[in-house]
């Protein structure tokens, strides 16, 4: 099952590669990772999303716990949560093109961010499932390039993570 | 305020923090450390011929008396040196403190001469590494290095130094904290008082219960709250290979070592117990033998330090994190305010069976099938000889598994050797820690032919601080463990497991000024022995003929479940 795991950490030198190197050494898998200072600017969060088992994710997170540099560690899947993710696609955009990716972008609710003669570069949020159906909807043969932030994520409602 | 350097300031906070010896060697990014080092008496350097060296004697100290150990390297081939003795101690959770030298600030990243990212180098094997950005920072870098090294589950942590970090013109105020508080690192000081109820209830209910304990008890100082408890309940006590001592080997409720090498009658009771009762261990897969199979009918009550050591590889029906003292304690106060008793009835009829166990293999070997002395034998004969009272630093191999089963430690921290991760090169160094901090006591390395050449240059070290420790080599002329695989799984195809041209250990240690014996009959060992601990004041090495066809047993087989065992080459469960 796929598992969305927020860190609170200290916004430190080396504190990020002993995430990531944990997840390496554990044989841990990271499907997206992203990171960010909060708004106290000694602190750092950061997403990351993971497919393992009950078992699996259990360990995944007692053991970025015993991490000194993390302050905190929830795994947001376990309760109701909103998720976002931001795409970037840069598409061929000629002929009836122009017209057909301008359409399905408003229909995502996408925006076109720049625009040349011959291409168009959308921005597109939302879920990643969301980000998906739109790259499959165009059909990968008018893509260009895609950058994806990775998944980012908080509870609903009081809950927080916080010191 | 006291204006000093940063590289006084390194040996100051080394002396405020209350270290006696730091082991080392020197090199060009840790000039002016040592130039500091010189300049004071008060933390007396202790110089290695290698690094590692210097990484598993500050180990043994920690092993020895539950307080951080402390190493110095220098940059690049020093620090990498050091990885091995970095990671020996990970795997065992012992505190230390590793001092790394680093190329100077600015030319981090250029590939500098002797520049290796040891902070990325070390990542996966220390608890947490700290790279001096300011040389104001080092009084307090320095005690959260000790504060983490020694709480909580223990490890090794890595304090990497560039050159100019420590520049003798450039002071600054010291002072050195006297606390120091993380907001990310809270490790826990008690247990749930809830949980140890519901575990305490479980104990007063089982019919056949096991308390299985690890080097938990032994780091976490648990070893007379665990006595305690297991002989007011009366409940058979097992010790992993990192946990011997932890319970006193020569009483009856001591039920032997468990695991691959573990006793006959442990391995069998873990197979049929009704209540694990696991402290400070971890349930490896030495442990557990295959995990499907594992103790089939067994609930499991699990205290550890670390959450992350509960339900890893098997999963508890209590978990409880706390020290283990701290537990036991409360576990005791528990059994002494209860009204209800273990079942003693059941509890007569389950130690009935273990004694059944106990006769039916206890640990017996064949000193029949061969002209040379067993090494079983050299260990019992130790031993005898030391009263069972020495501190025992062993290397990796058949001697190791030897020395565990047939050394009865009755005190904690007196059994060091490398557990998890099998360091060959451990035993020496090892045995040099503790004499030095420990000089009225016995202190013996047994080893094998093969172990011993993996850090043999220390005996040059030895010479030089006159560290009078005892050497016991069971030399049977081969890497004894590979070549017992090899006989059990590859039909004796020895590959690679036959040391052809050995030296004369005796000429060897007599050219670095020390004392050989050599012993290739039984009926000379006993003397021979006494003698060799007679010369206090000299280091003695003893090389002892064994038959090198000997095997360890029992010896679980592989993937099966707790009681399926090899007790000899003949017999199996």
């Amino acid at each position: 099952m796929r598992h969305i795991i927020s860190v609170l950490m200290e916004n430190e030198p080396g504190a990020l590669s002993r995430v990531v190197g944990l997840f390496s050494q554990r044989n841990f898998n990271i499907e997206s990772l992203t990171v960010a200072p909060t708004e106290d600017s000694t602190l750092s969060r950061l997403t990351v999303t993971t497919v393992g088992s009950d078992k699996v994710v259990e360990q995944i997170t007692k053991q970025l716990n015993k991490l000194i540099d993390v302050v905190k560690v929830v795994d947001l899947t376990e309760g109701e949560h909103v998720e976002r993710e931001l795409m970037m696609i840069k598409l061929k955009a000629t002929g009836q093109m122009r017209a057909e990716i301008k359409r399905t972008a408003d229909i995502f609710r996408g925006q076109i961010i720049d625009v040349t003669s011959s291409t168009y570069t959308v921005q597109l949020t939302g879920a990643s499932e969301k980000l998906d159906a739109f790259i499959e909807t165009l059909g990968t043969s008018h893509i260009m390039e895609v950058v994806r932030t990775g998944v980012s994520g908080l509870s609903r409602g009081e809950k927080v993570l916080s010191l | 305020m006291e204006l000093l350097s940063g590289a006084e300031m390194v040996v100051r906070a080394l002396r405020d923090e209350g270290v006696k010896y730091i082991y080392g060697y020197p090199g060009g990014a840790l000039l002016h450390v040592y130039d500091a080092i010189f300049q004071q008496e008060d933390v007396q350097h202790i110089l290695v011929r290698h690094e590692q060296a210097a990484t598993h004697m500050a180990d043994a100290y920690a092993r020895a008396t539950g307080k951080a150990g402390v190493a110095l390297v220098t940059s690049g081939p020093g620090a990498t040196n050091a990885v091995t003795g970095i990671a020996t101690a990970y795997m065992d959770s012992i505190p230390m403190v590793v001092l790394t030298g680093q190329v100077m600030s600015h030319l981090i990243g250029e590939d500098a001469f002797q520049e290796t990212d040891m902070i990325g180098v070390s990542r996966p094997v220390v608890k947490h590494s700290f790279s001096v950005q300011d040389p104001e920072e080092i009084p307090a870098i320095i005690k959260k290095a000790f504060h983490i090294a020694e709480s909580g589950r223990p490890g090794p942590v890595v304090v990497d130094i560039p050159k100019d970090m420590t520049t003798p013109t450039e002071r600054f105020p010291y002072e050195y904290p006297k606390s120091v508080k993380l907001r990310s690192y809270n490790p826990v000081s008690r247990g749930h008082t809830g949980q140890i109820k519901k575990a305490m209830d479980m104990i007063l209910d089982a019919k056949r219960p096991v308390i299985y304990t690890g080097g938990g008890i032994i780091m976490g100082d648990a070893s007379a709250e665990l006595t305690e408890l297991a002989q007011l309940l009366n409940v058979p006590v097992t010790n992993t290979l990192m946990g011997l001592g932890g319970y006193p080997g020569t009483d009856r409720q001591f039920i032997g070592m468990l695991g691959m090498h573990g006793s006959y009658e442990s391995n069998m009771a873990m197979h049929h117990t009704d209540l694990i009762v696991a402290i400070g261990a971890r349930f490896d897969d030495r442990v557990t033998n295959g995990l499907d199979k594992f103790c089939p009918t067994a609930k499991i009550i699990h205290v550890d330090i670390d959450p992350a050591s509960i339900s890893k590889t098997v999963k508890a029906d209590v978990p409880i994190v706390g020290p283990a003292k701290n537990v036991l304690q409360e576990m005791l106060a528990l059994v002494k305010a209860s009204k209800k008793e273990i079942d003693k009835e059941a509890l007569e009829i389950w130690w009935q069976q273990i004694e059944e166990w106990r006769a039916r293999h206890g640990g017996r070997f064949r000193t029949d099938d061969s002209e040379l002395m067993k090494p079983q034998q050299v260990i019992e004969m130790l031993s005898k000889v030391t009263n069972g009272d020495a501190y025992v630093c062993s290397d990796v191999g058949q001697h190791q598994m030897f020395a565990a089963q047939y050394y009865k430690f009755n005190k904690p921290n007196r059994w060091i050797n490398s557990g998890g991760l099998g360091t060959m090169g451990f035993g020496l160094p090892a045995a040099m820690g503790v004499k030095m901090n420990f000089p009225e006591e016995e202190v013996v390395c047994v080893t094998g032919e093969g172990s011993i050449q993996m850090n043999i240059q220390e005996l040059s070290t030895i010479s030089q601080y006159d560290i009078p420790l005892k050497v016991i080599c069971l030399n049977n002329q081969s890497l004894g463990m590979v070549r017992q695989w090899q006989d059990m799984n590859y039909e004796s195809r020895h590959s690679h497991s036959y040391m052809k041209s050995l030296p004369d250990f005796m000429k060897l240690v007599e050219a670095y000024g020390h004392v050989g014996i050599k012993v290739d009959k039984y009926e000379d060992l006993e003397d021979a022995m006494r003698r060799a601990f007679a010369m206090k004041d000299r280091m003695v090495f003893m090389d002892i003929a064994v038959d090198p066809y000997e095997h360890v047993y029992p010896m679980q087989v592989p993937r099966g479940s707790m009681r399926d065992m090899w007790l000899s080459k003949t017999e199996r469960t």
